[in-house]
């Protein structure tokens, strides 16, 4: 499994980014391999309008099996990400990015 | 001839001031009435009457053809709103971010991309005895006012002639939809409250008109309340002052369950008349 | 740190008046945001000293550079929204119809047309009267407000509080229901939704929340001038109850709202009035729904 989270750095310690369209990091983690790599979001910043399906497309490109974020993302994000069949868990986003893990690994995340 | 009203931010009594200035002139005349607040058009709230025309309206977005698609990408790296995304195995487009500026339709060297219409909203057009009254209505999740504002005056002036009064009740704030909704009018009436918000917010409304080189007027809500910094700025800088109509608990009152309220306050029905007896002499100064 | 985003969906129902009281309340507290750029008042009760103004560009407009024009007309021809008139024999950029879409830069044969970031306006940040920190935006004419702008005020609020340790962030949040809305709920903890018994602030309030519901945010309501309508006030306790949204108070139709703002003030500064206790009662109240 391909697990990705919206985060404010690049390391397990770092604090999960609730947003979703303008998250300033993408952190993967790939189960199989135990590697934990990321994605660096933060040119978003300068995007007036549309944030959401610009990170979406980004997020794809990584295929993750999964995504962890904080309120979860809006509507054109959304249906970027219905075309993939992405598992969302939302309501991590006051937590770091390990919490994060082991809260859905509780099953402890709610779907979106 | 073309009258907008507007107000700097929301809430200052612009739809209380468009319908009761409609109603009160058809007592005499033709009027025209038209919501271009389409976000949240309330007018049709104090104005009932019956539905003569009916029109959806569309704005032209691109429609993905896969069968002729490269997935080159061109269209993603053309469009300046993230409008249309490029994924591993298709092309999504995002009405809502769409600015239907053709670039990708008309780039595309596959034409992969046709621009076709897709529905935004929809026009009402009423009539009221001597009042037509034209609304239009974003559709819930739409997200962009302006082409809908500019379809909407498009229709208004194809239908009635250039002397027919037109009152324009504009969407609040400076930016984009009130400008859209007040390039072309002859005259822009703007509703403010004596208070330091509204004293704030019709100083950039009136920046705003002057930017556009329009003719403009103030009337003052809630008069009575507040301080005279409204009142005074007019005066130093030579801008007509055309109604105050008086703060009161049974106006507020009238308002929030959708009656008019000219016919119940005669201070208002005075007020009104100021503005239409303005209106008037404006038209004729426009015929010389 | 909690995020606490005010709304209202439409104008004029005293959303600033409750924000500023609230900012005023918390005092050291916390950090306020003033995302409401389209009618950013809020500085008018606070207050604020300016300590640092930065510019802020978003959005591009086209830009010909005359020398390098061939005036072959391909860009006036391409363009959409009749930004490109011919003045003076020369084609020129209309910026307030520009949409800035870059059509036109791309074909240019010449390559005469520059896209140009637009300086739309300023954020500023201060420190207030009542000892808050806060960020606020100006906007120029014609500029919209948008995502990216809210993002960046509620950026800025966010490490000042995270680096002088306040409890809360209070943010007034942006009008209507598009992408600025969205910018402003987006990593909030909780809502405050103001509205009024108007036959409009029900419809409102209706649309706004739907939003609200989509993120998954907890909400509570202030009804203001509950007692303009009895009628549509129930009607709005009754959507509160169906939808679990704590109604944290019902505020009288009261002039003290203006009478306090004519003078500078926040509704709990100015004199004592009932008004000024339910405010008070309310701001506890939320800070206890907030922190549960």
């Amino acid at each position: 499994m391909k697990i990705a989270f919206t985060t404010k750095g690049t390391e397990w310690d770092s604090m999960m980014d609730p947003r979703f369209g303008r998250t300033e990091f993408i952190l993967m983690f790939d189960e199989e391999k135990d590697e934990l790599v990321n994605f660096d979001n933060r040119s978003i910043e300068g995007e007036a309008h549309g944030a959401g399906p610009k990170t979406a497309q980004q997020l794809l490109e990584m295929k993750p099996d999964v995504l962890i974020t904080g309120n979860g993302p809006g509507g054109n994000a959304s249906s970027v990400l219905e075309q993939s069949g992405t598992k969302i868990f939302v309501g991590a986003g006051q937590m770091t990015a390990k919490k994060a893990y082991d809260a859905y690994k509780k099953n402890e995340l709610k779907a979106f | 001839m073309k009258i907008a009203i507007a107000s700097g931010k929301g809430g200052t009594g612009k739809t209380t001031l468009s319908v009761n200035l409609a109603a009160f002139i058809s007592e005499n005349d033709k009027v025209v009435l038209c919501d271009l607040d389409v976000e949240e058009p309330n007018s049709g709230l104090f104005i009932k009457g019956e539905l003569i025309h009916e029109e959806e309206k569309f704005k032209m977005v691109p429609k993905w053809v896969p069968d002729k698609c490269t997935l080159c990408g061109l269209c993603q790296e053309v469009c300046n709103f993230n409008a249309v995304i490029k994924l591993e195995k298709q092309i999504m487009v995002f009405p809502d971010l769409c600015h239907t500026c053709y670039a990708c339709s008309e780039l595309c060297p596959e034409e992969a991309l046709p621009m076709v219409p897709v529905k935004m909203g929809e026009l009402k057009h009423f009539q009221l005895n001597n009042i037509s009254f034209i609304e239009s209505h974003l559709d819930v999740g739409r997200e962009q006012a302006v082409p809908l504002i500019s379809q909407t005056i498009e229709y208004v002036e194809a239908n009635f002639d250039k002397d027919t009064i037109k009152l324009y009740d504009s969407p609040p704030g400076t930016s984009c939809p009130v400008i859209e909704a007040t390039k072309e009018v002859d005259f822009v009436i703007l509703i403010t409250e004596p208070t330091p918000f509204g004293f704030h917010d019709v100083k950039l409304a009136i920046e705003t008109v002057k930017k556009m080189h329009k003719k403009f007027g103030v009337v003052i809500n809630r008069y009575g309340i507040g301080n005279d910094d409204v009142l005074k700025y007019c005066k130093d800088n030579d801008i007509p002052l055309l109604a105050k109509i008086p703060n009161d608990r049974f106006i507020a009152e009238l308002y929030s369950s959708g009656e008019l309220i000219y016919t119940k306050v005669p201070e208002v029905k005075k007020q009104l008349k100021n503005i239409y007896d303005y209106i008037l002499k404006l038209k004729e100064n426009n015929k010389v | 740190m909690k995020e606490i985003v005010v709304i209202s969906g439409k104008g004029g129902t005293g959303k600033t008046s409750i924000t500023a009281s609230i900012a005023y309340l918390g005092g050291k507290d916390i950090v306020v945001a003033d995302c409401d750029v389209d009618a950013a008042d809020m500085h008018l009760l606070m207050q604020p000293d300016f300590e640092k103004s930065e510019d802020f560009y978003s959005g591009e407009i086209a830009e010909i550079n005359q020398d390098e024009c061939i005036k072959c007309g391909k860009c006036k021809d391409v363009c959409r929204f009749n930004a490109i008139p011919i003045i003076n024999k020369q084609y020129t950029i209309n910026s307030l119809n520009c949409e800035g879409c870059g059509y036109c830069a791309r074909i240019c044969p010449a390559n005469a047309i520059t896209m140009i970031e637009q300086n739309v306006g300023k954020v500023h940040i201060s420190n207030t009267k009542a000892g808050n920190i806060m960020v606020h935006a100006e906007l120029g004419i014609g500029a919209d407000n948008s995502g990216k702008l809210v993002a960046k005020v509620k950026k800025e609020a966010k490490l000042l509080a995270e680096k002088t340790n306040k409890e809360f962030i209070v943010i007034d949040g942006s009008p209507g229901v598009g992408c600025p809305v969205v910018s402003s709920l987006s990593g909030a903890d909780f809502v405050i939704l103001v509205t009024e018994p108007t036959v409009a602030g029900l419809h409102d309030l209706e649309r706004v929340y739907q939003l609200v519901k989509k993120f998954n945010i907890k909400a509570g309501c202030i009804i203001n001038k509950a007692d303009l309508n009895g009628n549509v006030a129930k009607e709005i306790e009754e959507f509160l109850k169906k939808e679990n949204v704590a109604n944290i108070a019902n505020l009288p139709y009261d002039e003290t709202f203006t009478k306090a703002m004519t003078v500078g003030q926040t509704i709990v500064e100015y004199g004592e009035s009932n008004l000024k206790n339910i405010v008070i009662e309310s701001w506890d109240k939320i800070k206890e729904l907030v922190t549960n």
